[in-house]
């Protein structure tokens, strides 16, 4: 297809999408008055309702365009994402869920504050999350930019200035009401829409998806169903493999999904109703991939961008025309909007919550004052947003999300674990811990052919000879490392007073908070 | 330590060995397949029937496995540790 052929039915999907989430925000903002309505929906989220959320929260643009672009060019390789992000979730429900719901009220540094000191920690997680953010983001602005460039022509740089000024709507006025709304919208959308397009795949295989998958087979060869094309390197391949398990469990948008339910057995649920959506989405895009690989051809996804991204948009053109092509692309934008949403609102609580609020001001601001400072953090992270989207221009989103992953897994998810399990950690520990994670993943990918070849266009040959990191993924080597800090400067470094609150975290983990008598 | 804390403690042990559990044994599975992927790509790209190679299924049945994982998990804490944990809460609060 022409790039920028204005399509009528996409354009009406976009439009009803915004506006319908205009409206949900409307009513969201006369209802946010709290930081606590603000950060938390005013913790009224049913199971059901926040497992959808949830699934809205998680299924990003990486897990639709960029899984089925990856799938579509490479095999097999692709469904590794499919599944790393699935397989994450049992540690989530097991290990993190309900002791998050217990003990903090905000965000994750809430859990790793609890019997350290406020300031240092906060400060080191609010940093993690803020550059898990970013990374997360930017995978996200990519792929809105490149959507609606396919769609209605625009320029990419314009396509992602609207995407972050939407969002910004949505987080600013309507909070975390707005944002659980949009999210349930989106999940129920996303999950009818990658229904529909499989459906219409397999028609053309007679229901039967190993007939798809041997005509993949026979066109690029036995190859493509099985691993190697994307992630040749072993280390490459099990530093990916860690990163998607344990970042699911340090990911500060999904972390703060779990404060929006009245207790600790909702946020459990509600874990069990979101895989059931994740993982049934992910279960279909080995449909899709394999399905844009043979019905569209890796030449033409390619020939629109050449990382893959609108192998999803264009299969729906394939099977069923300029109407479906509109609707799924639709589907997209939404996915797209109601993460960022997610994510900024994540950012903002970090700014707002443990930056200001408890380092600024000793954890003493009235209500008024920390929402007036959450909504400023929440223009100020539009800004980033679209930023580092129109920088980024190019990258698949899949693996840009597994860079934000990784950093999430070192930074964020070592210090939460230990901060809850080990009576010994203490609070240079954990400083030690997150700050060492997220700057070794930080350089780790910086000095590695993502940045210095695909971003900063260095030849390939210049980044052989000069000093550089070898894979493409740091997780391996970084999350380790991030623990063992954590463990060594705790030991070194003994502090009473946190052993001391252990005993009070573990009761309150299990009992949560104890009504006043 | 009154006997409603050794209780908790109790039932709190037998959870975290149940999350410990499942949690490695999720780790466990999911590690024997990303080492396959690693170092020994020709195996899983055996074709079992036309169409279907191992690799394709082996990542069919982990999704499956995480959910059955996660149901395990979700069953017992609803029918077990939530009655147990409520009552202690309601005898902790009788006895103030």
């Amino acid at each position: 297809m022409q790039t920028g052929e204005t399509n009528f039915v996409a354009m009406a999907g976009f439009a009803i999408f915004i506006g319908l989430s205009l409206v949900i925000t409307w009513f969201a903002a006369r209802r946010t008055r709290s930081t606590e309505h603000f950060y938390a929906a005013g913790r009224s989220i049913t199971a059901f309702q926040n497992g959808l959320a949830l699934a809205g929260d998680y299924m990003s643009a990486a897990s639709f365009l960029g899984i089925a672009g990856l799938v579509a060019t490479s095999g097999f390789d692709g469904l590794i994402y499919s599944i790393g992000f699935l397989v994450g979730w049992p540690v989530v429900v097991c290990l993190i869920a309900e002791p998050l719901r217990n003990l903090g009220k905000f965000t994750f540094s809430d859990v790793v504050a609890f019997r350290l000191q406020q300031t240092p920690v906060r400060v080191a997680s609010a940093f993690g999350s803020l550059a898990v953010v970013a990374f997360y983001l930017i995978a996200q602005m990519v792929g809105a930019g490149n959507l609606i460039r396919l769609l209605f022509g625009l320029d990419y740089e314009i396509a992602v200035v609207i995407v972050g000024l939407v969002m910004l709507a949505y987080v600013l006025f309507g909070g975390m009401i707005a944002t659980t709304w949009v999210q349930i919208v989106k999940a129920v959308l996303l999950l009818t829409g990658a229904f529909m397009l499989a459906f219409m795949v397999l028609m053309k295989f007679s229901f039967n998806p190993l007939a798809l998958f041997s005509e993949a087979a026979r066109q690029y060869g036995d190859g493509v169903l099985a691993p190697g094309r994307f992630v040749s390197n072993p280390i490459d391949g099990i530093s990916l493999g860690l990163a998607l398990m344990f970042g699911t469990a340090g990911l500060p948008h999904i972390l703060m999904r779990f404060y929006t339910v009245p207790d600790a057995r909702t946020a459990r649920v509600s874990v069990a109703y979101a895989t059931a959506a994740i993982g049934g989405f992910y279960l279909l895009t080995f449909i899709l991939g394999f399905g844009a690989m043979v019905l569209v051809g890796q030449p033409a996804i390619r020939a629109v961008d050449p990382a893959g991204n609108m192998a999803a948009p264009l299969l729906a053109q394939a099977v069923g025309g300029q109407a479906f092509l509109g609707f799924i692309s639709a589907v997209a934008f939404a996915t797209i909007l109601a993460v960022v949403a997610g994510l900024t609102l994540a950012g903002a609580a970090a700014l707002s919550h443990d930056i200001y609020v408890h380092v600024f001001r000793g954890g003493r601001a009235s209500e008024k004052e920390e929402l007036k400072v959450a909504r400023g953090a929440t223009i100020l992270l539009a800004i980033l947003s679209i930023v580092l989207g129109i920088a980024f221009k190019g990258q698949n989103v899949a693996y840009m999300v597994g860079l934000a992953f990784a950093i999430a897994a070192s930074a964020n998810f070592p210090a939460l674990v230990m901060s809850m399990f080990w009576r010994k950690f203490t609070t240079r520990g954990a400083q030690a811990s997150i700050l060492v994670g997220t700057i070794s993943t930080l350089v780790l990918i910086y000095l590695s052919a993502t940045i210095q070849v695909d971003v900063l266009k260095h030849p390939l040959e210049e980044f052989e000879r000069s000093f550089h990191f070898p894979y493409r993924n740091p997780g391996l080597f970084t999350i380790p490392l991030s623990f063992i800090v954590g463990i060594v400067v705790s030991l070194l470094t003994p502090e009473p007073a946190a052993s001391e609150g252990f005993d009070r975290l573990e009761h309150q983990i299990h009992v949560g908070e104890e009504e006043p008598v | 330590m009154s006997d409603s804390q050794v209780h908790l403690t109790r039932v709190a042990a037998t959870r975290w060995r149940l999350a410990l559990l499942l949690t490695t044994a999720m780790t466990v599975v999911y590690a024997g397949f990303i080492l396959l992927i690693a170092f020994n790509k020709p195996l899983l790209g055996t074709i079992l029937v036309p169409g279907l190679s191992l690799g394709i299924l082996l990542g069919v049945l982990l999704i499956v496995f995480a959910w059955i994982l996660i149901m395990i998990y979700v069953r017992w804490t609803n029918t077990h540790y939530d009655h147990r944990v409520a009552d202690e809460r309601r005898a902790r609060r009788d006895a103030r």
